[in-house]
């Protein structure tokens, strides 16, 4: 889903979004899995010899709602982000955050070891660490 | 309470930042603005209020293991920043912040004078 921007006034996010979603129709393969840019939470994916990493950009969520699961090599972030909601009388004159119901899904190396899974959650960011399989890390042959 | 589109000279190549999805409501008595700055850890959060410009900068500090290479890059800037122009009414020396789980909460009342009364008309 993304950043809604329901008021015309704030130029700049459309102009974001619209950019965004040009980026969309110009990406030559998408993911089969949809949307893979502009989703909430943003994601950075990476990797060393011994781990994937995955940062999820979730701010103001209670880590305790928060569903991460592996299932057959595919990681899932799902959640929900409720936001204080505005008084009676107050007018909202910027809505760009992300609100209501998330789920996102990275499809994890095939060298990964279910069982071998952290996940923090500080400032905002989900960091999930998922461990490769010890049998299938690169080991430095020595020459004799 | 108003955006502004210029940028300022100091800004270079490297010094490119991320633009953070802000919610802003008033109410009678000011204005709250809610900013996403996910990866920014409170001693790296910097508000500026000058003259009736107010700057919101972090900086994103993740844990990353040594070595580690990027495969998928969404937020790819370690920096976020936003500038407002604050209206004549707000109070900027009496702004209130919060800042939890990467979310800003400013809280910028309207000064006194400025607050909506309602006038009792007496009927003598």
């Amino acid at each position: 889903m993304m950043y809604r921007s329901l008021f015309p006034r704030d130029v700049l996010a459309e102009l974001d979004r619209l950019q965004r979603e040009m980026q969309q129709g110009f990406r030559v393969s998408p993911s089969i899995r949809g949307v893979a840019r502009g989703g909430f939470p943003a994601m950075n994916v990476g990797g060393t010899a011994s781990s994937v990493e995955v940062y999820a950009f979730a701010p103001g969520i209670d880590p305790a709602t928060l569903d991460v699961q592996i299932e057959k090599g595919v990681l899932t972030v799902a959640g929900e982000r409720q936001l204080e909601q505005p008084g009676e009388k107050a007018s909202v004159h910027i809505d760009e955050r992300f609100a209501g119901r998330f789920r996102r899904v990275v499809t994890l190396p095939d060298d990964i070891d279910p069982s071998a899974v952290e996940a923090r959650y500080r400032d905002g960011v989900l960091r999930i660490s998922i461990g490769r399989k010890a049998d299938t890390q690169a080991r430095r042959i020595t020459i004799q | 309470m108003s955006e502004t589109n210029t940028v300022s000279k100091a800004d270079s190549r490297d010094d490119a930042a991320l633009l953070p999805p802000v919610d802003v409501i008033e109410d009678a008595s000011g204005i709250t603005l809610f900013a996403d700055l996910a990866g920014v850890p409170k001693d790296k959060l910097q508000l500026h209020v000058e003259g009736d410009t107010l700057t919101i900068e972090g900086e994103v500090d993740l844990e990353i293991p040594e070595g580690m290479e990027s495969s998928h890059v969404e937020v790819g800037r370690p920096r976020y920043r936003r500038v407002f122009t604050l209206s004549r009414e707000l109070d900027a020396s009496k702004v209130a912040a919060e800042f939890k789980h990467g979310v800003l909460k400013l809280v910028i009342p309207k000064a006194e004078h400025a607050q909506a009364r309602k006038v009792q008309v007496k009927v003598l």
